[in-house]
């Protein structure tokens, strides 16, 4: 049933290329830009895609027509669109997945904005392990400016627009709209608060809206076919649009999926994912990124999208599920993800720097064995700690914490009481034979392996 | 010293900007390229080149995972470290590079072909386990794939990318 619903986003997907500027335009693509430009006002194409609530697809859900009504109509020139590609929540695939598949969707969605908050210039963020479509990007604009869809003075009116790609360095944190500024403007990428909105003031104090390309994505076809019929898109009657869900980890199918937004996390896994891996049963799962908590079976039926997950206490995130299995100690694996935030934080406040590696020690004493019962109110008081953080990264890092006390709070205490990790040793699963014994290669003298870190590596 | 092309189109590039500081991460990039990291030399010549101390963009440099501030080798293997890959054994991928190249992580082999670095999720999980060599994503790992990947990159001429 969810494998026959309508694409969107990825109508134009094939296994191994990107779709062409002709493809494109063949599957109706441009005709949104066609009928906007000199035709409609820019307050009618936000007050279009408003109506049709379309929401952040970035991890906030922000709503993208609210955000663009926060420019000024008096509001200095030039203003500044961000397309953010920085794309580096764990988990999160599918803005590289869309780049790839379909660029002049993301393109035209890109210049409708352009159009809506009447920006000059837009640069596109890429993350340095995204080279390939910073690449591809650079070459479809060309294409674009050649059609006259970008450049000066497009399709003939005086709506002027031009955009280009920003190489990221690679961090985590300038995903950050605000630390994303900054990065642009060649400075030190710490997230930056108070003072005027960034849709006043932003890149080099301009007015500048900064979205997901996934968000961006979904504007043409709001434009082309309305607000009514992008709200029917939605599997709830209170969702809008499709949604883009990564699956990974221990399922049959891990991919990028089109869905209606708010399908059922059940049927995401084992619909489109095709069930759990062989051998495998579902224990938990992050639903929308690194920066989410964990989720135990008992909301296996819950709809995808914003709102319900929200009244059960968690979130949406970027719709990046992944799924871990029986076989695994999701003592280590929050350790993991806490060494990962840890290492990406930007450092720029205390309870952030310093807190995140004194949660890490907790969670490897209690991993080897060394854990104390106190330990476990400690963490959460640590957790707590982060909602003083500068920004939004840290409380996003404690989210697997906070799922792992409220749910799985028994496996912590199997790890104090039995002075070691239960899971034990690594069961020769699959992945482990493949592994094993390999023998020296390559290099003469091969043979001095470093251990990366001491943790049970299930 | 930088060679007078490349310093000549790196000036224009930057003259054309409104802002000098906008191509300070893709002036770091380019030396790096040329120079086969950001020497010390290079932070120098960056810095000169768009009106910035050398301590604004040492602030830079430090902060991101693709400059390399110490030589690196031909190859930069970037190693997904992320969740899921973790979940598809990704120390054991970097235990038989370890082995395989007889380098720890961080190091480089002897001959500057390969360096080896654990990195963040590098969002290639549905391949997972997967790294990242000179811009090109290599999934769903095994031990007969790396090694048909490493012999490949022994044999090409190097091709480094950009980022590397
Ligand atoms: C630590 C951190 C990292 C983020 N990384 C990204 C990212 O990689 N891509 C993204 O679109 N938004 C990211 N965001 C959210 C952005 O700040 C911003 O809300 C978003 O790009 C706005 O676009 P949207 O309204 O279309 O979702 C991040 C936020 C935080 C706090
Ligand atoms: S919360 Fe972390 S990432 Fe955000 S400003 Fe503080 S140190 Fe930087």
């Amino acid at each position: 049933m969810t494998d026959m619903s309508e694409l969107v986003l990825f109508k134009n997907r094939r296994p191994d290329k990107a779709a062409t500027f002709e493809e494109y335009r063949q599957s109706g693509g441009y005709e949104a830009l066609t009928a906007v430009v000199g035709k409609l006002s820019p307050k009618d194409v936000q007050q279009q895609v408003l109506d049709a609530g379309l929401k952040g697809r970035g991890g906030a859900g922000f709503p993208a027509g609210r955000k663009w009504a926060g420019v000024p109509e008096t509001g200095h020139f030039p203003r500044y669109i961000l397309p953010n590609t920085d794309e580096m929540e764990p988990g999160t695939f599918k803005d590289r997945i869309l780049v790839n598949a379909d660029p002049h969707l993301v393109l035209e969605g890109i210049i409708l904005t352009a159009y809506a908050v009447s920006a000059e210039k837009g640069i596109f963020f890429i993350r340095p392990s995204y080279e390939h479509d910073a690449e591809l990007i650079e070459q479809e604009l060309e294409v674009a400016r050649q059609a006259n869809f970008l450049g000066k003075n497009i399709l003939g009116s005086t709506f002027s627009f031009d955009l280009v790609v920003h190489r990221s360095g690679g961090r985590y944190i300038c995903g950050e709209a605000s630390a994303q500024i900054n990065a642009i403007q060649g400075r030190r990428p710490n997230p930056r608060k108070g003072g005027p909105h960034m849709a006043e003031q932003g890149l080099w104090k301009k007015p500048t809206i900064v979205n997901n390309v996934e968000t961006l994505a979904c504007v043409p076809g709001i434009i082309r076919h309305g607000a009514a019929w992008f709200k029917g898109l939605s599997a709830t009657p209170t969702g809008a649009g499709t949604k883009l869900y990564c699956v990974s980890g221990m399922v049959q199918r891990p991919d990028c999926y089109e869905l209606p937004i708010g399908t059922r996390l059940s049927e995401i896994i084992d619909g489109s994912a095709g069930g759990l891996s062989p051998g495998s049963t579902f224990k938990a799962c992050l639903p929308g990124g690194a920066s989410t908590s964990f989720m135990p079976k008992q909301f296996i039926d819950v709809e995808m999208d914003f709102d319900p997950l929200k009244k059960i206490g968690h979130r949406l995130g970027t719709g990046a599920i992944m799924v871990f299995d029986q076989n695994t100690c999701l003592v280590a694996a929050t350790i993991n993800l806490i060494e990962y935030f840890a290492r990406e934080s930007c450092g720029w406040c205390t309870p952030c720097r310093e807190g995140l590696p004194f949660i890490l020690e907790l969670l490897r004493a209690i991993e080897c064995g060394e854990g104390k019962e106190e330990y476990i109110p400690l963490l959460r008081r640590m957790a707590g700690h982060m909602n003083h953080a500068y920004c939004a990264f840290a409380p996003g890092a404690v989210q697997p914490v906070y799922g792992l006390l409220n749910y799985f709070e028994e496996e912590i205490r199997e790890h104090i009481s039995q002075k070691k990790c239960p899971f034990g040793v690594v069961p020769q699963g699959s992945c482990q034979t493949v592994w094993a014994n390999r023998g020296n290669g390559l290099y003469p003298g091969a043979a001095n392996t470093k251990d990366k870190f001491a943790s049970c590596p299930i | 010293m930088l060679p007078h092309e490349i310093r000549q189109k790196l000036t224009l590039e930057i003259a054309a900007c409104e802002h000098a500081r906008e191509k300070a991460i893709d002036v770091m990039y380019i030396l790096q390229r040329h120079y086969g990291y950001l020497s010390d030399e290079a932070v120098h010549e960056a810095a000169g080149l768009l009106s910035m101390t050398p301590l604004e963009l040492e602030e830079l440099a430090t902060f991101y995972d693709f400059i390399y501030r110490e030589p690196v080798g031909e190859y930069v293997i970037h190693v997904c470290d992320g969740v899921v890959c973790w979940m598809h054994h990704e120390q054991a991928v970097f235990e038989y590079l370890c082995r395989k190249l007889g380098v720890g992580l961080g190091e480089t082999t002897a001959d500057g072909l390969f360096t080896l670095l654990p990195t963040a999720c590098i969002g290639d999980c549905h391949q997972a386990p997967s790294m990242l060599i000179n811009g090109k994503f290599y999934g769903l790992l095994t031990p007969e794939k790396i090694d048909v990947i490493l012999e490949q990159l022994v044999c090409e001429s190097c091709n480094p990318v950009l980022t590397r």
